[in-house]
């Protein structure tokens, strides 16, 4: 009998039907959509018989341009989902007044607001910004693809693998409670006995590790893979920023493992890192949180810097202005992001020579960063300005992340911080900094790539609408937070009893619902660009006059990037090689060397999510197992030293003789 | 590294753009450059452990304290064991570069077994405290210096798995580049564990012993 309980137990830990949410009618319906959407997915799926090419050319491919394509649509999905959130959000805050409640019980509402915060940090900005490093840096440096093709395969899917469970918590179980950071004591096991803690560890922890790998591999491919003449003072702005952000994730996420881990050590085992007895201290968590946490906002923000430098100097057909002065601010700004982290909680009585000390490099790195406004816009002073969808972004950026900055000086002297300290007016602030700054630059970015990934370019009509319903929705959703924060609302509310405040909240809804339209026009221009493709095709693989590396080569690039390395003389190497009238070689190709596809990191990945789950819901025995399962998936294809093929040089001819007679047909 | 270069071999004349792009270019191996920096980022690992030993470090919680339990005779054996691999494998790795792959394999498989006998007292030293009462959860103290010794203990362990795998690999496919570099990953991974124990004994168990 007792042997019987044993086993359940060690199969199934806490999982049962209860962690089945069968009385949320909000959730059950979210259910039934996903359901369906995903049964008719998968139908589609193996209807048009695409499993095949699914697995060998993408969910196996070591490409970092298909892995970079991956990533954006991993964040334009999770975008979705995090968006969903920020929807409930807004409404609920706008109808909960008085009497009214609102829809959504505070149980659920507090897990809506978590797995925001989450999910459009790490599965949103994350992947976009991963993504289109990984998509561009390759091609900016002349090298055929990055240094561990394999481990970027590996990364992609523990990152995809990290988001799986956070989206699994919304039908097994439920998600954290506390917030995006989960301080404790309220996130130890005694405020929060549930999953959903633990689902987000493990979601985080999967993630990271993906996040940590790709860090280190495109610090080596940006070291080590540069084409010849590519000084480092010779590299593009872009792969600058991309540096200094791998440098800040290497740096930076060993400490989020090793916070998560004592975290879910304190949860698990009952010891006492974070508890407020038996000698634990739970600002200790807020402060290691912090030092990944701070360093991570610059994580997201510096490789879009170099978005806007790309996309200023192209538009704007110019020379970048003060590329040294670019490239000394991003470095400052690197090291600055590591001495700042206690301006997240000035609160906490470390005193004032603390507080001003933290409080002052806070201050200190607006100069930089407004080092950069200026020479984007001294770039643009006297250039021949082209104002085609991703400069508009980039202009709303310029505009949108000065106010943003301003009100983050404001929170960064301390005595304000007292009274602004979890108000809507940080929440406010810090949104103003990454919708205006990380978003509005990914969606520049796609907007600038996108010809290059895809060989045609998005539909301009459609991306105008998405800018400005994003834009304009934008200020009214986040300007009443500015007003309701000085008032001195707190976040994370769920009711209100003031109904003076109601008409900023539903100010404020209907800016989200502007952006929903924003979010809607975005995937209407995919759509309508994908039917428009032939009359917006890109023949020349340089659609905008593009100054770097990555113009140089066809739309979408062939397989092996470029039939010969590029050599490099100049900043601006691509702009360089068109005023001195340069010519593509068109014969005596070579055969080019390039690793191999693997289906070693699905695999890998998918196993360790399944530790992942068998140790949220505490099942030791399949988590054993798993785990075994994993080990010997990663020694197995440590045996594997058949990695890499050649392209003949025959096929390499016959791909660049079609390059030339597509130039020649289009001139 | 003995087994990366680069060459870029300029094909001059064959093209009018030729000042533009070369024929051939093999860029360095990033291998050890990779590895190092994967290090680096597991030593911010142990660095938040150290840390966390550090503010948690002298709260006992009404518990033993670090004079009290620790068996400094056993902790020296063990760090003399694990110093001791150290210098073995850097016997493999002399025997490697000589290109002698049984003698080789035979120095790494000391090494291995020197790294199971440290993890076979820590163990026992773990298992002694835990009988006792000392656990993990009996302080902030014991939580910060279970986690600090076992999260090296556990690097140990993974260590001793890769050297057995890598003792396969050596024996089915000898001392070809690319176990040369594995060879070389693993030293580098071993000996930055040795480095971090010397902190762990310094820092823990000596400066425990003086309180």
């Amino acid at each position: 009998m007792f042997d019987q309980i044993d086993m359940t137990k060690l199969i199934f830990g806490r999982l049962s039907w209860d962690a089945i949410p069968f009385h949320e009618p909000i959730l059950l319906a979210t259910f039934v959509m996903v359901g369906l959407g995903g049964i008719t997915l998968l139908g589609a799926l193996t209807y048009f018989r695409v499993w095949g090419v699914l697995w060998r050319n993408w969910f196996t491919s070591i490409d970092h341009k298909r892995i970079g394509i991956m990533y954006m649509i991993l964040g334009i999905v999770m975008l979705l989902r995090g968006f969903a959130d920020a929807l409930m959000m807004r409404a609920q805050q706008a109808l909960s007044f008085g009497d009214s409640h609102g829809f959504l019980p505070p149980h659920h509402y507090d897990q809506v607001f978590t797995a925001h915060g989450v999910i459009m940090i790490f599965f949103v900005a994350m992947p976009f910004v991963t993504g289109l490093m990984n998509y561009v840096v390759p091609l900016q440096i002349g090298a055929r693809d990055v240094a561990f093709p394999f481990l970027n395969n590996f990364s992609f899917w523990m990152t995809t693998f990290g988001a799986v469970l956070v989206m699994a918590s919304l039908f097994v179980g439920e998600f954290a409670r506390t917030g995006w950071l989960a301080y404790p004591p309220l996130s130890g096991i005694l405020g929060s006995p549930d999953v959903g803690v633990d689902y987000y560890i493990w979601s985080l922890q999967i993630a990271g590790v993906g996040t940590l790998l790709s860090g280190v591999n495109l610090i080596v491919t940006i070291i080590k893979m540069r084409a010849p003449g590519m000084t480092m003072m010779k590299m593009p702005v872009f792969t600058w920023t991309a540096l200094c952000t791998n440098v800040l994730i290497v740096a930076a996420f060993p400490v989020l493992t090793a916070v998560l881990a004592m975290l879910s050590l304190d949860r698990v085992f009952g010891t006492n890192f974070f508890t407020n007895d038996m000698g634990g201290n739970s600002m200790m968590y807020v402060n290691l949180i912090w030092i990944w946490g701070h360093p991570e906002v610059y994580i997201l923000v510096l490789p879009i810097f170099g978005v806007f430098s790309e996309i200023v100097s192209t538009f704007s057909s110019k020379r970048l202005f003060g590329y040294t002065s670019m490239v000394y601010a991003t470095v400052v700004i690197t090291i600055l992001s590591y001495l700042v982290w206690l301006h997240h909680f000035f609160t906490m009585g470390s005193g004032a020579s603390v507080n001003s000390f933290f409080g002052i490099t806070t201050m200190i790195i607006s100069i930089p960063t407004g080092a950069k406004i200026f020479n984007w816009l001294f770039t643009m002073y006297r250039g021949r300005i082209r104002f085609e969808v991703p400069m508009l972004w980039t202009m709303g950026f310029m505009v949108t992340f000065v106010i943003g900055g301003m009100t983050g000086v404001l929170l960064a002297v301390p005595p304000a911080d007292f009274v602004l300290h979890n108000s809507l007016f940080l929440i406010a602030h810090f949104h103003n900094v990454i919708i205006g700054g990380v978003v509005f630059g990914t969606f520049a970015g796609i907007n600038f790539w996108f010809p290059k990934a895809f060989g045609y370019k998005l539909d301009a009509f459609w991306g105008k609408c998405s800018f400005w319903f994003w834009t304009i929705g934008f200020y009214f959703a986040f300007m009443p937070l500015y007003v309701l924060g000085l008032m001195g609302v707190t976040r994370r509310l769920s009711h209100f009893e003031d109904p003076s405040l109601q008409i900023w909240f539903q100010i404020a809804a209907f800016g989200a619902v502007l952006i929903a339209f924003g979010i809607a026009c975005f995937v209407i221009q995919l759509g309508v660009s994908f039917m428009r493709r032939d009359s917006l095709r890109d023949f020349t693989g340089d659609p905008w006059g593009g100054r770097t590396l990555e113009w140089s080569t066809s739309s979408p690039p062939p397989a092996y990037n470029f039939a010969f390395t590029p050599l490099v003389h100049d900043i601006d190497t691509w702009a360089d090689m068109k005023s001195n009238n340069y010519q593509r070689p068109t014969d005596s190709f070579v055969a080019i060397h390039m690793p191999k596809n693997t289906g070693a990191g699905v695999i890998i990945a998918g196993l360790s999510a399944a530790v992942g789950f068998a140790l949220i819901w505490q099942m030791w025995l399949p988590a054993g197992l798993a785990f075994i399962a994993m080990m010997a998936a990663i020694i197995i294809h440590t045996f594997n030293y058949n990695r890499d093929y050649y392209i003949p040089a025959e096929e390499v001819t016959r791909t660049e003789a079609e390059r030339t007679r597509l130039l020649a047909s289009h001139v | 590294m003995s087994n990366t270069s680069t060459s870029t071999h300029n094909a001059t004349g064959a093209a009018s753009g030729s000042r533009y792009f070369v024929r051939e270019h093999h860029p360095e191996n990033g291998t050890m450059l990779g590895f190092w920096l994967y290090l680096m980022s597991d030593c911010l690992v142990f660095a938040c452990l150290f840390a966390a030993y550090a503010v948690l470090g002298r709260n006992y919680a009404g518990g033993p304290t670090g004079a009290e339990i620790f068996d400094l005779p056993l902790v020296g054996l063990n760090t003399s064991l694990l110093l001791l691999s150290s210098i073995t494998y850097g016997f493999a790795m002399l025997e490697s570069q000589k290109d002698r792959l049984r003698n080789t394999m035979i120095w790494l498989a000391v090494t291995g077994l020197l790294g199971a006998c440290f993890i076979y007292f820590e163990l026992y030293e773990f298992v002694h405290l835990i009988m006792e009462g000392s656990g993990p959860q009996r302080s902030g103290f014991l939580t910060s210096f279970f986690a600090l010794v076992g999260t090296h203990g556990l690097h140990v362990s993974f260590g001793i798995i890769w050297l057995v795998t890598l003792l396969f690999q050596l024996k089915r496919h000898g001392l070809t580049p690319e176990n040369r570099r594995r060879l070389m990953c693993l030293s580098m991974f071993w000996h930055f564990l040795d480095v971090v124990w010397i902190g762990v004994f310094t820092f823990v168990y000596l400066m425990g012993v003086l309180s």
